[in-house]
């Protein structure tokens, strides 16, 4: 796949920066949609007291996800050097299968549709599309 | 064979029935060939497809993606028999117009991001599980016939 060039970054950060304030919300529906959607990824949070969609535990971890997320666009220049530490916390502790970013990826598009129905327009798709595949990327350098 | 409860059946036919095929079908076509280009591989009658903007006016694409949702509808209607029902779609895929079949599953997602668009939050991560279900039953129809 091919790294991406100066209009991608751009374009992801001007749809990104529509996104302050609502990272909650979207990282919560994002990840409510991915265990509901693809319940095989239910399998990495067995230690949760609640998988349902909205939950607190829900809630909280698409908030951690959103802040990462957020973190990749600031570092979109260096995104292997920026989520180095990330990379070595799902290799070597979390150790999640890394197919599953593709599934959150997905999930996260799927509700920036919903949400932004009219900014996601083809072009911003295939930037975020990109971009989410560039962290995906990134996160997978130490897994072996 | 997919089994179907009452609740999915349901859910897809509501879906569907909010779905223009005139209006939805062009803009989800142009999106599988703007965030998928390799798609193009198979349109080269279809004139300019070199940038977005010629995508978004192109007449054949638009075309294309009403005959598409059109042949979507026949899998709404035979949700019990859908590898019968695209048999010789499936053939036609495989034999002559020599399509990867893993273009299906791009084609499938954009379909339920461009249906993200139109419903917003009125597609519940629950209707959306049931609905990428459902594509994916088709897709799976559609990849029958390659052997």
């Amino acid at each position: 796949m091919t790294s991406l060039s100066a209009k991608d970054k751009n374009t992801v950060k001007a749809f990104w920066a529509k996104v302050a304030g609502k990272e909650e919300q979207i990282g919560c529906d994002a990840v409510s949609r991915m265990l509901t959607v693809y319940p095989q990824t239910k399998t990495y949070f067995s230690h949760w007291k609640d998988l349902s969609p909205g939950s607190a535990p829900v809630r909280k971890h698409g908030a951690t996800v959103m802040a990462a997320v957020t973190d990749a666009v600031s570092k979109i220049d260096d995104l292997t050097g920026g989520l180095l530490s990330l990379s070595e916390l799902h290799a070597f502790t979390l150790r999640v299968d890394p197919a599953n970013f593709k599934v959150l990826a997905h999930n996260l598009l799927v509700v920036l549709a919903t949400v932004f129905p009219n900014d996601f327009t083809p072009e911003v798709h295939v930037a975020m599309d990109k971009f989410l595949a560039a962290v995906a990327r990134a996160l997978s350098e130490k897994y072996r | 064979m997919v089994k179907w409860t009452e609740l999915e059946r349901s859910t897809v036919k509501a879906i569907w029935e909010k779905v223009d095929i005139d209006d939805i079908g062009p803009q989800i076509w142009a999106r599988v060939l703007i965030v998928y280009p390799w798609t193009e591989r198979y349109f080269g009658s279809f004139g300019d497809l070199f940038t977005i903007t010629a995508i978004l006016k192109n007449d054949k694409v638009a075309a294309h993606g009403k005959v598409v949702l059109k042949a979507l509808d026949k899998a709404v209607n035979n949700m019990d028999n859908m590898k019968r029902t695209y048999a010789d779609l499936s053939q036609l895929h495989f034999q002559k117009l020599e399509v990867d079949p893993d273009s299906f599953r791009l084609l499938a997602d954009c379909i339920t991001i461009t249906i993200a668009c139109k419903l917003k939050s009125a597609l519940s991560p629950q209707s959306q599980a049931i609905w990428q279900k459902f594509l994916y039953a088709v897709v799976d129809a559609m990849s029958s016939q390659y052997r």
